[in-house]
């Protein structure tokens, strides 16, 4: 980056590169963009960012305290420790310039999107890690429909504060992780997603590199994420981008945002929805298309969270939430199939008698 | 094996009402009997309704007799296929069964190895040029088969014999002539599965290492990456269009009206010049491309299209009305070329280390010299020979017409090839001796009743599998060609729902189609299917190729991912949905279906 560092920064300028700045889970959206993705509008309130509230506050000498005493086999120091610093988070104000950004970031969404108040998901990004390890430690918080600037201060103060749960604090520290790294948040237009879910550049199943699995349900993706509903599952052959196989299930429940604060409720689908495939073939195909293309770019198999957004046209209402690396059967180790192939002829014998000998 | 999976046993099925005594137009070699019991009983027994979609009549068993002999000989004792003995088959209600034999013993496996490794390796390493004689071998064989005669017994010998001391006469030459039809025909079953069983050996270890690579990866994708673009299966239909053409640019297409009666059209056009011009270039291409049967080589009344052009009438004049509109006849064959590399090299890409790119490049290319081998063989034994032999049965046929044996020429047919020895035998000794045959009595009793048990048999509807389910289907041909795997069969097993509206088969060619069924039991409904429907039948012959132009998919009961109808779909670019057990049972002709030649489902749309 050249010149001075910004708080905020916009999602269609940063990648990988910025990784220090905006975490993993930013960079990888700046990433998407730049592959041709779509996906919703929204910033980074970058690490710098962050740095210049706990400095405004007088906070890093006090969190060096607080976790000096910290042990990571010791829940209860590490609840005491929680509880703290998030006291010590939410007590304190964020310094005008970075409130000054970060409202002009979400004016901007607001123009963009042509939305008074736009409603927004403000999640932690976290820098060091790779974000499915910190996703696992629980060190990526989310708020989902968040509307106006005060909310939206508030969320991004919560999200800093929530690099501190125990979880994630007794992860860092048995990872050794450094404590005082920085935290950046992403602010980011929420889409109404007539249906959502995530898909794997390979079968889960049994790790078939040449499938894209694409598990989907009505509404937000929680339904499919938390395994609420048995979701629609198309299996698409990823060399000829044909769907070979459709399980629909019955998709019972959904969860639709209630309120200002967007409370995701959970409510019943209408019968007559509730076996109906929650995407069309050119849908299924035009995410496998995509889904394709970034794990030719990125060069390893992926994870990845998709929404259909209601009341826009195909293509242009696909969007992809967040991906990342496939990790359960990407990190088994490679072993090649044909291991000491000699010529066509012994391997045909070997088959053959193998075949019937492992009877 | 306590707890095998078992279908039924095959002495549990009752003989359908009025078929009593249909054991005795088959041999008792062919039969399942008591002294044979427990091992039958413990071993599976399939039905191959892909080769005898119908009851065999008796004379035709003998295509199987060839067949399986020819297999068993290379694939037990020639080429020593490591895991896999012959097939053996029995007939149960006049249809064929048939039960892979497998190599038990792992130390016997090994040896076998040892020597496959060698003897299919000299084959493997010379194929192109191989196949290339083979042919040739075959078309000797046809020209022998043609030179043989069934000659006019005279009143006395024409003096010629005497005269050249030939010193045997006309009996001898009957009696020879027959000899050499059972030997042309039992030796040219041998030199088909000369190339066919090893072919499949090395198909499928393709499949297998694709099954390794990528476990889900669809038997569909396998084929269309090895898939033969252009063999000689495809010529006959391609010669059809030509005719087509011919006919619009000779300006006798009016006379091809869909309905109109073949034998008077013929007519019609020999009155003109242009006509007779057409019929020439129809008997130009007829020889050999329309000894095409309409099935697949195995039925004796599955005629040729030369013999019955009737059969492939309704088509050409398809083929000329399209012409006319303008539309283009033309397979996509430098599309399809495109489309296979294209699969090709998308799953090569997906291949984890380069060993394994190595190995698929190699063993892709052995096995499309191979499998190019096994699409095209089909027209050269199981049409051209099989044409030409069921009509030279049929000439020894007549001679029994004329000597009062038969009333008919296809008579012959209901009798086994060795109940026809016994009856030349009685014949040429009645005939020489000059006193009266029992034949004329003897037979037309038999003949009668068997035909009326034909006509009964053919309306039983046969279980897809009989006896125990083995733990592994070791035999390539039978996972490769019928399709056959413990899988298949546990599914064959669950009891079906009659709720179920949702038939399962092999994804055999991609796309989705909803559309009135039309349910072909025999292939003389073939001319009853319109333009838009979709065809199910028992099994879909490689030569119902021109109807596949009026289709918009196919379903079968029985078929698996090499089967040839597979390839016609694909090569016609129409979903199908092969191997579901019983979709000519639970579907009616009209009833809407869809068809998923993705998924490999078909779904009941109405009651």
């Amino acid at each position: 980056m050249m010149g001075e560092v910004p708080f905020v920064l916009d999602f269609s300028r940063v990648g990988f590169t910025e990784r220090a700045l905006v975490g993993g889970k930013v960079a990888s959206l700046g990433e998407l963009l730049r592959h041709g993705c779509r996906v919703p509008p929204g910033f980074a309130v970058t690490s710098f960012g962050y740095r210049r509230f706990l400095e405004a506050n007088g906070l890093e000498d006090r969190l060096r305290q607080v976790l000096a005493s910290v042990a990571p086999n010791d829940l209860e120091s590490l609840e005491r420790a929680s509880q703290q610093i998030t006291g010590m988070f939410l007590e304190s104000r964020i310094p005008r310039e970075v409130q000054g950004a970060i409202e002009r970031g979400y004016e901007e969404l607001s123009i963009r999107t042509q939305v008074s108040d736009p409603p927004v998901a403000v999640r932690s990004s976290a820098l060091a890690e790779d974000s499915e390890q910190a996703s696992f430690a629980g060190q990526q918080e989310t708020y989902l429909w968040v509307r106006g600037a005060e909310n939206v201060l508030d969320s991004v103060r919560r999200c800093w504060a929530s690099a501190f749960t125990p979880r994630a604090l007794s992860y860092r520290l048995t990872q050794g992780i450094s404590l005082d790294d920085g935290v950046a948040v992403g602010v980011q237009q929420m889409v109404h997603p007539r249906a959502a879910g995530v898909l794997f550049t390979l079968s889960p199943r049994t790790g078939d590199r040449s499938l894209i699995v694409v598990e989907g349900s009505w509404g937000p993706g929680v339904a499919v994420v938390s395994g609420e509903v048995t979701p629609d599952e198309f299996t698409v052959n990823k060399v000829t981008l044909e769907i070979v196989h459709r399980k629909i299930s019955p998709k019972t429940a959904q969860f639709v945002p209630t309120g200002s604060e967007g409370v995701l409720v959970k409510v019943p689908v209408p019968e007559d929805l509730q076996t109906k495939p929650c995407l069309c073939d050119e849908e299924v195909v035009e995410l496998a298309r995509l889904a394709r293309h970034l794990e030719q770019v990125y060069g390893f198999p992926l994870d990845i969270e998709w929404a259909v957004a209601e009341n826009e046209a195909f293509p242009h209402n696909l969007y992809l939430l967040q991906s990342r690396p496939e990790t359960v059967w990407s990190r088994r180790p490679r072993s090649s199939i044909a291991a000491n192939f000699k010529d066509p002829l012994s391997y045909v014998v070997q088959t053959l008698a193998g075949k019937a000998l492992s009877r | 094996m306590t707890d095998a999976l078992r279908f039924q046993s095959p002495f549990e099925v009752q003989t359908p009402p009025g078929c009593e005594g249909w054991t005795e137009m088959y041999p008792y070699y062919l039969l399942f009997s008591e002294d044979r019991r427990q091992e039958e009983e413990n071993k599976l027994w399939f039905y191959n309704g892909m080769h005898a979609p119908e009851a065999v009549h008796p004379f035709d068993t003998i295509g199987f007799e060839a067949g399986y002999l020819g297999i068993g000989e290379m694939s037990s004792r020639m080429f020593a296929i490591p895991p896999a003995m012959g097939i053996d088959f029995r007939f149960l209600n006049g249809r064929l069964y048939i039960s892979p034999t497998a190599v038990g013993d792992p130390k016997k496996i090994e040896e076998r190895a040892k020597l496959f490794e060698r003897r299919a390796g000299y084959y493997f390493q010379n194929w192109p040029q191989f196949y290339e004689e083979w042919r040739e071998k075959v078309k000797r064989e046809i020209e022998q088969l043609k030179a043989i005669r069934f000659p006019e017994l005279p009143e006395v010998e024409d003096e010629r014999l005497v005269f050249e001391r030939k010193g045997y006469g006309t009996s001898q030459e009957v009696f020879e002539a027959y000899h050499r039809l059972l030997e042309s025909i039992f030796r040219i079953w041998q030199i088909h599965m000369e190339i066919v069983m090893i072919g499949f050996a090395a198909y499928f270890t393709f499949y297998e290492f694709c099954k390794k690579a990528f476990p889900e990866i669809s038997d569909q994708a396998i084929t269309r990456m090895v898939g033969a673009i252009d063999v000689s299966m495809f010529r006959p239909n391609d010669e059809l269009k030509r005719l087509a053409k011919r006919a619009v640019e000779l300006g006798v297409d009016s006379h091809f009206r869909p309905g109109a009666d073949v034998k008077e059209v013929f007519q019609v056009l020999e009155q003109t010049e242009a006509g007779r011009t057409w019929l020439e270039e129809w008997r130009r291409s007829s020889d050999p491309w329309f000894y095409m049967n309409t099935g697949d080589g195995f039925h004796h009344h599955h005629r040729a299209w030369v013999d019955d052009p009737g059969a492939v009438f309704g088509i050409l004049c398809d083929y000329v009305a399209k012409v006319k509109r303008g539309e283009s006849l033309e397979r996509d064959i430098e599309g399809r070329r495109r489309d296979r590399d294209q699969i090709t090299e998308g799953y090569r890409a997906l291949l984890q280390t380069e060993e394994d790119r190595r190995a698929f490049d190699q063993l892709l290319g052995l096995v499309r010299n191979v499998y190019y081998s096994i699409e095209d063989h089909k027209f050269y034994v199981e049409h051209w020979y099989q044409s030409v032999f069921w009509n030279k049965v049929r000439e020894l046929g007549a001679l029994f017409v004329r000597q009062g044996f038969f009333r008919d020429v296809e008579d012959i047919f209901y009798l086994h090839w060795s109940e026809v020895h016994q009856a030349l035998m009685d014949l040429l000794l009645s005939w020489t001796i000059g006193a009266p045959a029992r034949g004329p009595v003897y037979w037309p009793p038999i003949i009668a009743r068997r035909r009326e048990l034909m006509r009964k048999l053919r309306e039983w509807n046969p279980p897809p599998a009989l006896g125990t389910v083995p733990e592994a289907v070791v035999d390539p041909a039978v996972v490769m060609l019928w399709g056959i795997t413990p899988e298949r069969l546990r599914a064959w097993l669950e009891p079906e729902k009659a709720e179920e509206k949702v038939l399962r088969g092999f994804a055999a060619s991609p796309g989705v189609v909803e559309g009135p069924a039309r349910v072909v039991l025999s292939v003389d409904q073939l001319h009853e299917v319109q333009e838009g429907e979709i065809l199910v039948c028992s099994v879909t012959e490689p030569s119902w190729a021109p109807v596949f132009s009026r289709i918009r998919a196919t379903v079968s009961d029985i078929g698996g991912m090499m089967s040839h109808a597979a390839i016609v779909a694909r090569e016609y670019g129409i979903p199908a949905v092969l191997g579901t057990g019983s979709a000519t049972k639970r579907i009616r002709t009209g009833q809407r279906i869809r068809v998923d030649g993705d998924a490999g489902t078909v779904t009941l749309l109405e009651d």
